[in-house]
């Protein structure tokens, strides 16, 4: 089985590039996948009762294990699947070839998806994992989405793709929930368990019900039924295969399978009985009056489809037996039938009966084949039709299921059944017959020739349905090999001969009231309604969608206002109301209060309030900001006193770097804000602050309440120490434990650089800052012509960017200081970087420290200071350094161990001694080397790139001499 | 786990005073605002996770301390303290890119949600261009493209 579905996945990655090497062609080498599985079926057929198992271990946890079981009721499946498939994809190399001499843009993916649908069908019917089947239900469904949509140019094919989508993802997902109800109602996701102890009681009735929703959906059970004439838009090669043989065969599949253990729930019976009659009556009265060949045949489909689903799903062998039958008879005669209306489409550019006439005069093959097919759907005798749809009306009649209401089913069979004798026969005379008219019409006087090659998939299918219907034995015994298995079997054969009795007298009825009602469908057409009695179902799904569009609309206009204020206010309201509703309704632990930790976080706290509260109030921009900045160092103090050395020190770097990136900013700002902005809407605002400061801190308070197990945090020092080798347990968190955030951050580190870069400078980002020798004229004549007159020029050279500065902005004092400093910040830093693992510091602390030694740099020498400091681009500092951090978490896959994991590594170097390092240390060399790289960033586009904006906008005035 | 009032009330502090910065529509405010919310998260976080204690530091203690502090909150602060980093600086370079292209500095309505609130009930249910009517199908003896749907478009 497994081979099957590997053979399967290969040929559809293989299927594109096949079509774009050959063509169409390439359709008969793809045809081959299907029917080679045909030949693993056939050895492997299952005897009675048995089946060949499969086991994948895939996610135990979920109780999702890729669990195969091929028996019976699969193997009859695989081989309508395969079979069809095969032939289906044989019938596509002549249906795409265009008469125009054009290819199709689009056929290459067509294949694939064909392939693909074709193995996911047969992993459909093949799960027994009820969660692995659902999976493949919903594979069938996006495939058969895409498959519809192929003409996606068309409005239409758009339209009924999407419509096919909907409706069977709704009906999948109701399926889904049925599965997880039922699977954790009986303890068991395998259908074979679940069969053979089906659960009872209310919970296992919804789940029943939930599946069945899914299962109708897919089998276009009325009122989920209107997709599939929609779907009619796909290429005819995908109604054949998709929504006749194989994928609305899928509910139907699933209906059989469980109806063993679940018919006799509560709601099962009636439901698809119920619902199986009232489609197979609707579908067929439709089918009746549509003019498109195409459409006669699904409304036709529908209405088989309720017949099919009554047989199957109304319990007992006999029963599905006949519904077996049914349904092999349907894929057959209907894919059939499919294929003929393509070859007419596709031979005289209609498919509109009232543009057809005498078709059958200028093409013999096609219309022996169609006769074939057409008699074994109105059940004529010998064919495989008439000895199903006898088996149907004798079983029916007699099964101990439906008890009292067997003749009322009875009669909505033989009521739909003379349906299907009208809308066979308006078929076959519609698009054969000579209507009375004196000569072919003008479609078919310029019809083209069908290649012979066009017509064997159909004639094969028609073959198969007189074969089975004269030798139907064989059929049975294939067939009972699961409807044996099946509870409530009273040994029924299928037999094209079973003496005279209600059946046969049954289905002379039908043929003769149909063919009575089809010729004199004159005077009948003044019974017609005006109203298109299934049109509804249609109109309903319009205005569903057209709801929800505008709820939708609504909604996202009520809640969304276009104002940030008041959209940022809808946010916040719920982060208030919804946990603190939640908290007042369920169970709490009650809090126990202590003032504080230790004494100094009042005098801190105290600090960080006023500032806060000055921070809101402040109008000055840059007042603002170092108030904000002061709480930010308030927290850092906080942080030191409750043992965070890492924190504290992270922290005081950070405010540090962010206080310098404001007032780099800010000096293109104006000084004050707006006082209008800052009083709009002031006491909402301040209420609505105040509330959100209320529901934190009341969460907190119960969150920190709750808290009653062993925190994990207890394990790490050891785990970090033993395993990680380091003694520092936050900096091995960060490098080794919980490596994956580190990597994360860096990445949006590295965006935000890039971010940064993009905003100011607009239109590349590449390059190192500016050096001195890249100085232009203007600078280099301000500086000579500054030479003379300036007391910070001496003789001395401190910094070198510096000598192209306005003298006005140099400090001698800083310049000394800087040339002075710069080293030994940077020793610190790689002291940081080195010693993280075992002290505070590490990457981060590392690279903030050199992020700062580089603001010194820039303050004091101006920006070529900076690109003679760090003479790199920034980019590339940043894409190594991520480069880096990947590749230890790659380097750690190639050795075999897990991703990211760290080694102990020991050398012995002449000079130091033996050296430790911890291979982690490279994942933290690119996490410092990011860090640099974001600062520079920041420094060369903020910094650098801002001042020569600046200094165009407000060009220097003259020196005063 | 004990509960202690003055980290508390910073938290609630913080947050406040940053939810009504949020509530601006300038943009260097807003981003304090921002700041502040972080700061406040922080300490909530930190305090959330453990009462204070020695330093999560292999052989490291503090002031007599008995427990250590939790090193996995930490971690994430520290993470969460260098990521703000790394946004204000962005928030910032928007700011200046917005200033210099419109000299001013406030955020204002965003014009598409502001069209999609005004829209009528037949403009919202006809933004799905894809729903169509079926015409009965016209009479003529042209060909029809393959799989056309009577009377929808490919059909003549």
């Amino acid at each position: 089985m497994l081979v099957i579905l590997f053979a399967h996945a290969v040929a559809t990655a293989v299927a594109p590039l096949l079509v774009y090497r050959w063509g169409r062609m390439a359709f008969y080498p793809l045809a081959m996948v299907p029917l080679g599985s045909l030949v693993w079926v056939a050895l492997n057929w299952p005897g009675p009762g048995r089946a060949t198992t499969a086991n994948i271990e895939w996610l135990p946890e979920l109780s999702m294990n890729i669990t195969l079981r091929f028996d019976a009721l699969a193997a009859i499946m695989s081989v309508l699947v395969l079979g069809i498939g095969a032939l289906v994809l044989f019938y596509c190399a002549d249906y795409f070839h265009h008469h125009d001499g054009h290819t199709e843009k689009r056929l290459p993916s067509f294949a694939a998806e064909l392939v693909a649908f074709s193995g996911a069908m047969f992993g459909l019917v093949c799960s027994d994992n009820m969660l692995v089947l659902y999976v493949f239900w919903e594979l069938t469904t996006v495939l058969s989405f895409l498959l519809v949509g192929h003409y996606a140019e068309r409005a239409s094919s758009r339209r009924a793709a999407t419509q096919a989508l909907l409706v069977t993802t709704f009906g999948g997902l109701a399926m889904l929930v049925g599965i997880v109800v039922l699977g954790n109602v009986s303890g068991t996701y395998l259908l074979s368990e679940l069969i053979a102890a089906p659960p009872t009681g209310i919970a296992a009735s919804v789940g029943v019900v939930l599946v069945l929703i899914g299962a109708l959906a897919k089998s276009a059970i009325v009122p989920m039924h209107f997709w599939l004439p929609g779907a009619m838009a796909a290429p005819t090669p995908v109604s054949a295969y998709l929504h006749a043989a194989a994928m609305v065969k899928a509910g139907v599949y699933l209906i059989a399978r469980m109806s063993p253990g679940f018919a006799d729930s509560p709601p099962w019976r009636p439901t698809v009985v119920i619902l199986g009659v009232l489609t197979m009556l609707l579908a067929g009265w439709r089918a009746v009056r549509e003019y498109d060949l195409k459409l006669i045949l699904a409304f036709g489909t529908v209405s088989q489809l309720g017949l099919i689903t009554i047989m199957v799903g109304a319990g007992g062998g006999d029963l599905m037996l006949a519904g077996l039958a049914m349904l092999c008879a349907h894929a057959m005669f209907k894919a059939s039938l499919f294929m003929v209306v393509g070859v007419i489409d596709h031979a005289t550019g209609t498919r509109d009966i009232r543009r057809l006439a005498w078709l059958g005069q200028r093409s013999r093959p096609l219309l022996i084949i169609a006769v074939g097919a057409t008699a074994s759907m109105a059940a004529l005798p010998p064919f495989l039709g008439f000895v199903a749809k006898e088996a149907d009306f004798e079983t029916v009649a007699h099964a101990p299921s439906l008890g009292a209401t067997a003749p009322y089913v009875l009669a909505g069979i033989v009521l739909g059944s003379v349906f299907t004798t009208i809308y066979s026969l308006r078929f076959l005379l519609g698009a054969f017959g000579r209507k009375g008219l004196p000569e072919p019409s003008k479609r078919v006087t310029e019809m083209h020739r069908t290649a012979t090659t066009f017509l064997i998939p159909p004639a094969i299918l028609a073959v198969a349905g007189l074969v089975f219907g004269v030798w139907p034995a064989g059929l049975d015994q294939v067939l009972d090999t699961y409807a044996d298995t099946v509870p409530g079997s009273e040994k029924y054969q299928l037999a094209l001969w079973h003496g005279f009795g209600a059946p046969l007298l049954l289905s002379a009825l039908v043929l003769a009231v149909g063919t009575a009602a089809f010729f004199g469908r004159a005077r009948l057409r003044r019974l017609r309604t005006a109203r298109t009695p299934l049109g509804n179902a249609d109109r309903a799904y319009d205005a569903a969608l057209r709801g929800l569009d505008l709820v939708s609309v609504r909604l996202t206009a009520s809640i969304q206002r276009g104002s940030i204020p008041a959209t940022q206010s809808v946010i916040l309201s719920t982060l208030v109301l919804v946990p603190v509703t939640v908290l007042a309704l369920g169970a709490r632990t009650r809090p126990e209060f202590a003032l504080w930790d230790s004494p100094l976080q009042v005098v801190v706290g105290v600090l960080i309030l006023a500032a806060a509260l000055g921070a809101t109030v402040m109008r000055n921009r840059l007042a603002a900001v170092l108030l904000v900045g002061v709480t930010g160092y308030g927290c850092g103090a906080i942080f030191a006193f409750h043992g965070a050395p890492d924190l504290a020190l992270t922290q005081f770097l950070v405010e540090t770097l962010t206080l310098v990136i404001f007032v780099l900013v800010l000096r293109t700002l104006p000084a004050e804000t707006d006082s209008a902005n800052i009083k709009r809407y002031r006491l909402p605002r301040a209420a609505l602050a105040l509330a959100v400061g209320a529901a934190v801190t009341t969460l907190a308070v119960f969150a920190m309440a709750a808290r009653t197990g062993t925190p994990i945090a207890e394990l790490l020092p050891d785990a970090a120490y033993f395993r990680g080798h380091g003694a520092n347990t936050v900096n091995v968190l960060l490098v080794d434990i919980r490596a994956w955030d580190t990597l994360g951050e860096i990445s949006v580190l590295l965006v935000a650089a890039t971010g940064v870069a993009s905003m100011v400078f607009r239109h590349r980002r590449f390059g190192a800052a500016p050096r001195v020798a890249d100085a232009g004229p203007s600078d280099t004549d301000r500086a000579s012509a500054f030479t003379n007159h300036s007391p910070a020029v001496g003789d001395v050279t401190w910094l070198r960017g510096s000598e192209l500065r306005d003298p006005e902005h140099r400090s001698l004092v800083l310049e000394v200081a800087t040339r002075m400093i710069f080293p030994l910040i940077m020793v610190l830093s790689a002291y940081f970087f080195f010693a993280g693992h075992n002290t505070p510091g590490g990457g981060f602390a590392g690279g903030l420290t050199a992020g700062l030694a580089l603001v010194l740099r820039y303050l004091a020498g101006g920006r070529y200071e900076l690109g003679e400091t760090l003479p790199l681009d920034a980019g590339k500092i940043l894409g190594v350094g991520l480069g880096l951090s990947a590749g230890t978490a790659v380097a750690s896959l190639l050795v075999g161990a897990p991703v990211l994991s760290s080694a102990l590594v020991q050398i012995d170097v002449p000079v130091l001694g033996t050296v430790k390092f911890v291979t982690a240390l490279f994942f933290d060399l690119g996490v410092y080397l990011i860090v640099v790289g974001l600062v520079l960033d920041v420094l060369r586009s903020l910094g650098a790139r801002v001042d020569v904006d600046v200094s165009e906008r407000q060009p220097v005035e003259a020196p005063v001499r | 786990m004990t509960t202690y009032v003055v980290p508390l009330i910073l938290i609630g502090a913080l947050t406040s005073a940053g939810v009504y910065l949020l509530l601006e529509r300038n943009m260097t405010r807003m981003l304090l605002g921002l700041l502040l919310i972080g700061n406040a998260i922080n300490l909530l976080i930190l305090t959330v996770g453990s009462p204070s204690g020695n330093p999560p530091i292999r052989g490291r203690t503090s002031n007599g301390e008995t427990t250590t502090a939790d090193p996995l909150a930490q971690g994430m602060i520290l993470t969460a303290i260098v990521i703000t980093m790394g946004i204000a600086a962005f928030v910032l370079a928007l700011a200046y890119r917005s200033y210099r292209l419109t000299t001013e500095e406030e955020v204002t309505d965003d014009p598409e949600d502001t069209r999609v609130s005004k829209l009528s009930a037949e403009e919202a249910s006809a933004l799905d261009v894809d729903r169509l009517r079926a015409e009965p199908a016209r009479d003529t003896d042209l060909p029809d493209e393959l799989d056309a749907l009577p009377g929808m478009d490919g059909s003549r």
